[in-house]
């Protein structure tokens, strides 16, 4: 089969890979139609991710058609259409019994504090991922559903984790009617929690951004207010005057580790990788949310260390939550909002890059070239 | 003197009829309203049906001697076999793994520091393949020149902020360590 494989930072080609195999009696094997580049798999392309090894297949986001199907497994059969959670979860541990699939301790050897995830290095349980044309999937009576008949193939993938990450980080802001709500951040993830703290009651939405073509789409596609912190002195500052001196009642991260930081920020973070990322939009998070107020973190942040301004999160009395998104208890009632109308996933779709143009995809992205919002990958076998 | 405004002042200023217009102008305005009536709530939910038909799952086999954090009591039932450790970079990575506990910084710091020698290991052995690296094709440079070319490339892109310290950065150790050989071996001929 073809697939998109790491060759280093900065560096991808498309190969010649055996097709996975059933490794386990609960294993399915997915035929990929398509799949996506989230924001995340940057923090991999870029190097950031420790363990992340050569010769891997990335890609967390991808829905397909099942090939073949282990012993064990009941719920599926060949020839089902199926949209994957970008988790991997057992369904029967101590977590995943209390819905927490995100934190699933029966997938991945590699670590204890972070759960599997597809194609995210050797950290998350060393799976290769759905940039490829066929994909393993471990406890597939657990992990993939069904796509409904009436669902649009690119709702559906942006249903495997941009979608629900960011109606998760706004649900983690604990949100009241007519909270102020900032989200750094107008990537998908951003972009879905700003929408989705509509839906919640929020009686003011507020985007932070540096480019102005994602600006653009927070103000149309998510009804929000831009400011565009490169225009600002201080963003804090401007956030403050903003909401009468107060601070927001609730901030969301949705950037993650490779914030545009500062030069020492950038040196230690994305050089020497000495932090498990510039934790630039977090510390304005803290910054500028109201005292007493929660700050909701679904950004992505590696392993190590960083320097967060923790004093202050403490001094100003904050709720700080954050976790990856357990993406399948979102999933019926993000299926009810798109079946009416408030939700449209597929508008944020920018690019369809075929897999064997991967890597001009990650180059498009990575640089955020040619107004690119979210690119989806197409398999040949599509 | 004016009253000071909030947060000098308990109270915000009204907006009774903020949520009808809102209602009319956001789709779904409201629809999740209630906290208590959201999907993940509450955060841990005893007795979710998953879907799991095993009260503990099938064990995959251990075809190879598989690497796990020294905080797991056992290797996980289900695990990833993308790349197994190999060469000098799984020799570092096998110490990462086996020494330290994800606590440790140094556990972290050596599997980085494997991730660059697995980068250089693999880009040397690709010269003596069929199928050397390509910097062309490989970081997709071609894609500044399709789409919709140079007008979308200016002034927006991200990487301008950083891009004129990574040759620095990146190349800098290496012209350094070139440097100091050479000062080495000339110190070494001045020496006979």
């Amino acid at each position: 089969m073809r697939a998109m494989v790491y060759r280093g930072p900065y560096k991808i080609r498309v190969e010649e890979k055996d097709i996975p195999k059933i490794e386990h009696p609960n294993d399915a094997i997915i035929r990929v139609t398509t799949g996506a580049i989230c924001g995340s798999d940057l923090h991999l392309y870029h190097g950031m991710m420790p363990d992340t090894r050569v010769g891997s297949t990335f890609g967390h986001e991808f829905v397909g058609v099942v090939h073949q199907v282990g012993s064990s497994v009941q719920n599926l059969i060949p020839g089902d259409r199926v949209m994957v959670p970008f988790n991997v979860y057992c369904g029967s541990c101590w977590f995943c019994s209390r819905g927490l699939y995100s934190n699933c301790h029966n997938v991945n050897p590699n670590a204890t504090a972070v759960g599997g995830i597809y194609g995210y290095s050797h950290t998350c349980g060393g799976y290769d991922g759905g940039q490829a044309e066929f994909v393993r999937v471990p406890f597939a009576d657990v992990g993939p559903g069904r796509i409904p008949d009436w669902m649009d193939e690119e709702d559906a993938v942006l249903l495997t984790d941009a979608l629900p990450t960011g109606y998760f980080g706004a649900q983690l802001g604990d949100i009241v009617e007519g909270d102020t709500v900032v989200v750094f951040g107008a990537g998908p993830v951003g972009l879905f929690a700003a929408k989705s703290a509509w839906l919640m009651g929020a009686g003011r939405v507020i985007v932070i951004d540096h480019l102005d073509y994602r600006l653009e789409k927070a103000r149309d596609f998510a009804h929000a207010e831009t400011f565009n912190f490169a225009e600002y002195d201080d963003i804090v500052v401007h956030l403050k005057k903003e909401t009468d001196f107060l601070g927001a009642d609730v901030v969301i991260d949705a950037v993650g580790a490779e914030a545009d930081g500062n030069f020492l920020q950038h040196v230690t973070a994305s050089k020497l990788k000495l932090q498990g990322g510039s934790p630039v939009a977090l510390n304005w998070a803290i910054d500028s949310v109201r005292k007493g107020g929660t700050v909701s973190v679904v950004g992505a942040y590696g392993p190590m260390f960083s320097a967060v301004k923790f004093g202050d999160a403490v001094n100003k009395g904050l709720t700080l939550r954050m976790n990856q998104c357990p993406v399948k208890r979102q999933w019926p009632r993000l299926f009810e909002h798109i079946r009416n109308g408030y939700l449209k996933p597929s508008d944020l779709v920018t690019h369809r890059i075929p897999l064997e143009h991967i890597a001009e995809g990650y180059h498009l992205f990575s640089a955020k070239l040619d107004n690119i919002v979210k690119p989806l990958i197409i398999s040949a076998t599509a | 003197m004016t009253e000071p405004a909030t947060p000098y002042m308990a109270g915000r200023s009204a907006t009774p009829d903020a949520s009808v217009a809102l209602r009319a102008r956001i789709p779904g305005w409201g629809v999740d309203l209630d906290p208590k009536d959201r999907p993940s709530f509450p955060r841990e939910q005893p007795g979710i049906a998953t879907g799991a038909h095993w009260k503990f799952p099938d064990r995959q086999p251990e075809d190879q001697p598989r690497e796990r954090s020294i905080e797991h009591a056992m290797l996980t039932p289900a695990f990833g076999t993308s790349v197994p450790l190999k060469g000098a970079s799984g020799a570092i990575r096998r110490y990462a793994y086996g020494r330290y506990s994800e606590g440790r910084a140094a556990h972290w710091l050596l599997l980085i520091a494997a991730d660059r020698v697995d980068a250089w290991e693999n880009h040397l052995a690709s010269f003596a393949s069929l199928r050397p690296d390509n910097p062309v094709t490989e970081t997709g440079i071609g894609s500044e020149f399709s789409g919709h070319g140079l007008a979308s490339r200016a002034g927006q892109r991200v990487d301008v902020n950083h891009s004129w310290m990574d040759p620095v950065i990146v190349a800098g150790p290496w012209v350094l360590a070139g440097l100091a050989g050479a000062a080495v071996l000339r110190a070494v001929r001045r020496g006979h």
